[in-house]
């Protein structure tokens, strides 16, 4: 599974107090001990906090790829910080996110194109956070349509069924899987899948329990990366032997050393 | 009509293991011989890069069993069968052998447990006969071979040899000897896809660097397992074009010392007419058993009869010959 590490992002307190006294060598750390841990893309979220997001962007790319040669994603809800933030970054883009609203679409997937970046879709749309798994699927299709309108390849491509807290919408994970394996079917190749795994558990109990089983659950329908914390050890763990039950890699009685150790 | 692209495109590839040092490389070979290497399926050259096996001949390091070496296989070793520098030599210059895989069955227990100074002996003259890279096989007798190998290992230091056999319960002593004199090694495992990347994890855990192992997953020959071998060597070889670095090592087949141990190879006329030429029958079950392997991905084959070399060669001229 391709693993989007979550944690550079103004939400958390030290990451908010890191960028407000531009604590270079914070933001390096943790953009290593991820990487390290597995991470194979890293996030950058500048927070609500900040107080100049495309110059927190601009400041936390330089940061990270100062140190780190993975892809970046780039995670604003304002264009700008988004656009400046592509723009810094030299190796590889990813833009997280656009939804399946046409204001979006015609807006963020050009955007994608100009700065030959990989993008995840949220499979949400004018009339909200969809509730049914023929929705998803059918804001799904509208993205992958307008993505192969613009040249954008499907495999660049990530689609997002929308995570909920588990207490707000117990219905919903079952919609998910059987969304998760009906976007597989919407083109050939398939897009990719990806899920902000923690939303499951925000603001509730048991959350790394919780994030690793709803996480391998996923992964059985067909997920195939998810932004989730790699420093947590378990749900790394958890990933591995997940890949390995699906057969994506041979078993070795070291099978998780030797994974540990190939990162 | 537009014809799909079919490629395949594989972003893991086979490691290159050399074996054989020159003078420029502290050794006393002619040259180094090259396995593995791929970037795809054994001889899909459109899709990919590919390279041929090596093909080492047996010599053993005592006469033969006549009761393991029927009469067909003694016939090309005739005048040398007692004497392993002398065989060496045959295998080299007059049978085309590309490396020489030495046996050293005198040290087993069974077989008159000879000394590590005595088998050290044979070998240095076999490296001071023959120019070809050198295989050091021991007697497959655990205390015997950690007590041996070290020995020999130390006495061909800069030659880079691959010695074998290091398996899942005893690789440490042979992985220490091979990192402190530059050789190679060879992984075995009993037909079984998860030990054999075990194998090649503990050792590469030891510090012996992955392109200086070899795997040998154990060979079954034609009637006696050979599919078997086959579809674990195809499995671990698309593993490793798909990225597993862990069985990305090229692949030892045991060839002629399988295949002569099958009843069809060994019998005389007399037991089974209805089978024909024992010569004939027993040279075919070899290069049958061969010619299957090298589309398994066979990166050394270790033969016995030079005529079932011969044959095997053969096969792999036609099937890497340029399109007509």
């Amino acid at each position: 599974m391709i693993v989007i590490g979550e944690r550079i992002n103004g939400m958390f307190k030290k990451v908010r107090e890191a960028i407000a006294n531009k604590d270079a060598e914070f933001i390096k750390d943790l953009a290593i001990r991820q990487v390290n841990a597995g991470a194979n893309i890293l996030d950058i979220n500048v927070g609500t906090a900040s107080t100049d997001h495309t110059a927190d962007m601009i400041w936390l790319v330089n940061a990270v790829q100062s140190v780190v040669s993975v892809t970046l994603s780039i995670d604003s809800a304002r264009h700008e910080p988004l656009e400046a933030g592509l723009a810094a970054i030299k190796g590889k883009r990813m833009l997280n996110s656009t939804t399946g609203k046409e204001v979006d679409l015609a807006k963020l997937l050009p955007m994608a194109k100009k700065y030959n970046a990989s993008i995840i879709g949220l499979t949400i749309d004018e009339e909200g956070v969809p509730a049914t798994v023929d929705k998803r699927v059918e804001i799904a299709a509208k993205i992958v349509a307008g993505a192969m309108d613009q040249g954008i390849p499907v495999t660049d491509l990530y689609i997002d069924p929308i995570t909920l807290p588990i207490n707000c919408a117990q219905d919903q994970p079952e919609k998910m899987f059987a969304a998760l394996s009906q976007f597989r079917m919407l083109s050939d190749p398939a897009p990719h899948t990806t899920i902000g795994l923690s939303n499951i558990s925000q603001r509730l109990q048991e959350h790394q329990l919780l994030n690793r089983t709803f996480l391998v659950m996923c992964m059985a329908y067909g997920l195939d990366s998810a932004i989730i914390d790699p420093l947590d050890e378990e749900l790394m763990k958890a990933v591995v032997t997940a890949d390995m039950i699906l057969n994506k890699f041979i078993y070795a009685d070291s099978f998780l050393e030797s994974y540990r150790r190939k990162v | 009509m537009n014809i799909p692209e079919v490629k395949e495109s594989y972003g893991g590839r086979i490691n290159n293991v050399f074996i054989g040092a020159t003078s420029a490389e502290g050794g006393s070979r002619s040259k180094a011989v090259k396995v593995g290497g791929h970037t795809t399926v054994p001889f899909l050259k459109y899709e990919g890069e590919t390279f041929p096996p090596a093909f080492a001949l047996e010599v053993p390091d005592l006469p033969p069993d006549p009761g393991e070496w029927p009469d067909a296989l003694v016939e090309p070793y005739r005048d040398v069968l007692n004497d392993p520098v002398a065989w060496a030599k045959k295998a080299e210059q007059e049978y085309g052998a590309d490396m020489i895989c030495i046996r050293l069955l005198s040290i087993h227990p069974d077989r008159g447990n000879a000394s590590a100074a005595k088998a050290k002996e044979t070998v240095l003259a076999i490296r001071d006969a023959v120019k070809v890279p050198l295989i050091i096989w021991g007697c497959d007798d655990d205390p015997r071979d950690n007590e041996v190998l070290p020995v020999i290992s130390q006495a061909l230091a800069g030659e880079k040899c691959l010695f074998g056999m290091a398996s899942q319960d005893n690789y440490k002593t042979l992985v220490a000897s091979c990192l402190a004199d530059g050789h190679s090694l060879l992984g075995l495992s009993p037909l079984d896809i998860n030990i054999a990347k075990q194998v090649n994890i503990l050792v590469s855990d030891m510090g012996l660097p992955a392109d200086r192992i070899v795997m040998y997953p154990t060979t079954g020959a034609l009637g006696y397992g050979m599919e078997y071998t086959y579809s674990i060597m195809e499995r671990g070889r698309l593993a490793a074009l798909a990225g597993d670095k862990m069985l990305a090592m090229p692949v030892f087949c045991v060839v002629g010392p399988e295949s002569w141990k099958a009843k069809e190879a060994k019998a005389a006329e007399t037991e089974f007419p209805q089978w024909g030429s024992a010569t004939e029958r027993g040279i075919l079950w070899e290069a049958v058993t061969a010619t299957a392997l090298l589309q398994a991905g066979a990166d050394i084959l270790l033969m016995r009869h030079p005529k079932a070399m011969e044959i095997a060669r053969a096969t792999l001229r036609d099937l890497t010959a340029a399109k007509a």
